[in-house]
């Protein structure tokens, strides 16, 4: 088997016809992780027992699996997500060893739709970071050019999916995280609405801010893969009681009339070749029929830092419960170290990596008396202003189109010091998550050196559906997707 | 406020989040944070008198669940990650007081 095309749909319609079996298709993808791992160190873990087990027994009793959406599918999930029994690190050495007693929502919901596990995707420590290099595993490498980043915290899943390691992963978006590494490594990502898809098994960064979502080749797996884990969950409080759209109907779609907003003073500074493949994705819309409306968000210059506030506040809340008590890592006792204060201090001194100790120390100033005023609360006013900035955008539009970076990806060590130039690449992404709206990317070319670049399209709260049909739309005209990272990789 | 952050807030911010810093962490997060919080203070150009925070994406359409009892996770799994275990399903730690 040679096939380097195995989207979803493909898979599915050739294990139903039985044209291969699961077992097969498993194998191919487990070779191809195997012999990626120099190159890329896109795996945590490898789940190469239970997933061949998994796809056997698929084979052994089709007629029992043939009706679920994804029969067969080899998916990819990131090490932020539990999976009962099996490693669940967050890339973090703190929680080394932590096997969670329990699957995540989204992970029994693939399974239960026929997926098969392959393994955990490697990520910035706890999904702190934009580039993947905050890892305990090491960094991932972009499938497109090994010397720079595939973007982050998904930056394993990302390369996964571009180098066709796996159909499809799940991953997690706190402030782009999904998004970034699918526009730097050329795939598709969705992060649906805050409320959308259960969050329980999830290792928590920002609560308000946390939302999983699928990465995958073309934008119909990505309807597929969402449709599997949405839906209401009584383990998550915030997971809403909507019902999920049926995201089959909506493709072939077409988008004549549907009004696309542009906030063009939002552009000014950005790479010539992001801007360029922007204007060209946005000619293709106008040209099926989208309209093209100027908006304004005046407040978005402030999201960068309002997420740098709420984003770290939270985090130091939630990474709190790792102290070497309960779960995961404590640091060896020593003498001057036998009372417990010393033992926290130690643990996380130990345990957790430079991002992951900044943002605690961050959030725990913009918490602390005498500055949560001026900081945290301050944040989230300006974090209301954003929201309104577009319910008054949504008003004469159906979606908002920008570029999803305002870069291509960087090289690894570039910004590794220099944190602050690492955050501001995140301007585009991050208002998703402090509105909670949904957003995609999906691929819009290439740079001149053949680095992926991406489109993303924002919606009204819970219309991932308006989104899935225009970025189809896009896709059908511009089919970025069927060009290959790797032209010599069999 | 941010200019005037100090080696001493840094001490104290990082006592409070119970992490041991190195005197290299502690001058590379005295810098970092300094350049970081200096960016943030653009948000004090906002006015923001009459605006109400947005502490999480609000819906209506999060019902609560019935307080109904169900099965969970047992003690024994729940326990299972302890990274000291002690008898009686308790946690080993170290002294705690003097």
């Amino acid at each position: 088997m040679n096939d380097r095309d195995w989207t979803i749909a493909r898979l599915r319609a050739a294990i139903v016809a039985k044209e291969v079996k699961a077992i097969d298709i498993c194998d191919h993808f487990l070779n191809r992780i195997r012999t990626s791992k120099p190159e890329l160190n896109a795996f945590t873990a490898v789940f190469e027992e239970t997933a061949r087990a998994r796809a056997e027994e698929i084979d052994r009793q089709p007629n029992t699996w043939r009706d679920q959406p994804l029969l067969g599918v080899p998916i990819a999930v990131k090490d932020v997500i539990c999976t009962r029994g099996t490693n669940t690190t967050g890339a973090s050495r703190i929680l080394s060893g932590f096997r969670p007693p329990y699957d995540a929502t989204v992970v029994k919901r693939l399974q239960d739709a026929g997926a098969v596990i392959v393994g955990k995707t490697n990520c910035d420590e706890f999904a702190m970071g934009s580039s993947t290099e905050h890892s305990a595993y090491g960094p991932t490498h972009n499938p497109w050019s090994v010397a720079h980043t595939p973007g982050g915290s998904s930056g394993g899943s990302a390369a996964a999916v571009s180098a066709r390691l796996c159909p499809a992963s799940v991953a997690s978006d706190t402030g782009g995280s999904i998004r970034q590494p699918a526009a730097f490594c050329g795939v598709v990502g969705l992060k649906p609405t805050y409320g959308r898809v259960s969050r329980y098994g999830l290792l928590a960064f920002a609560s308000s801010l946390d939302q999983i979502g699928p990465m995958t080749l073309t934008v119909a797996d990505a309807a597929t893969v969402f449709q599997v884990i949405a839906g209401n969950d009584s383990f998550d409080a915030t997971s809403v009681s909507l019902e999920v759209p049926d995201t089959e109907s909506i493709f072939p779609g077409e988008i004549a009339g549907v009004r696309i907003g542009v906030p063009r003073p939002v552009l000014e500074g950005i790479n010539d070749e992001v801007r360029q493949a922007f204007d060209i994705a946005l000619e293709t819309l106008v040209q099926r029929g989208g309209i093209l409306v100027d908006i304004q968000l005046p407040h978005i210059e402030y999201a960068v830092p309002v997420y740098y506030l709420v984003a770290p506040a939270e985090a130091s809340s939630n990474l709190a419960r790792y102290d070497g008590v309960r779960y995961g890592f404590r640091a060896a006792s020593k003498h001057d170290q036998a009372d417990l204060q010393k033992m926290y201090e130690r643990t996380r001194y130990e345990g957790f990596g430079p991002e992951v100790k900044r943002r605690i120390m961050l959030g725990t100033y913009a918490l602390s008396a005498g500055y949560y005023d001026a900081y945290y609360l301050k944040a989230q006013r300006i974090r209301s202003l954003i929201k309104t900035d577009y319910e008054q955008a949504f008003q004469s539009v159906d979606a908002i189109a920008m570029p999803t970076t305002p870069e291509p990806a960087f090289q690894i060590g570039e910004h590794i010091n220099d944190p602050l130039a690492m955050y501001l690449g995140d301007i585009f992404t991050v208002s998703a998550n402090l509105t909670g709206l949904p957003a995609l990317s999906v691929p819009a070319g290439f740079t001149s050196t053949r680095l992926p670049l991406g489109l993303q399209l924002m919606g009204r709260p819970f219309d991932e559906v308006t989104l899935l049909r225009i970025a189809e739309v896009y896709e059908r005209e511009s089919p970025w997707w069927q060009e290959h990272p790797f032209k010599q990789m069999s | 406020m941010p200019s005037s952050l100090t080696k001493a807030d840094v001490q104290r911010i990082a006592q409070l989040a119970h992490l041991e810093l190195t005197e290299h962490e502690q001058e590379l997060f005295l810098q970092q944070l300094g350049q970081i919080l200096d960016y943030a203070e653009r948000l004090q150009d906002v006015e923001t008198t009459d605006v109400p925070p947005t502490w999480h994406p609000e819906s209506d359409l999060r019902p609560l669940r019935q307080d109904i009892l169900k099965p969970s996770l047992s003690t024994a799994e729940a326990l299972s990650n302890a990274p000291a275990p002690g008898p009686r399903n308790l946690f080993r730690v170290p002294k705690v007081i003097g």
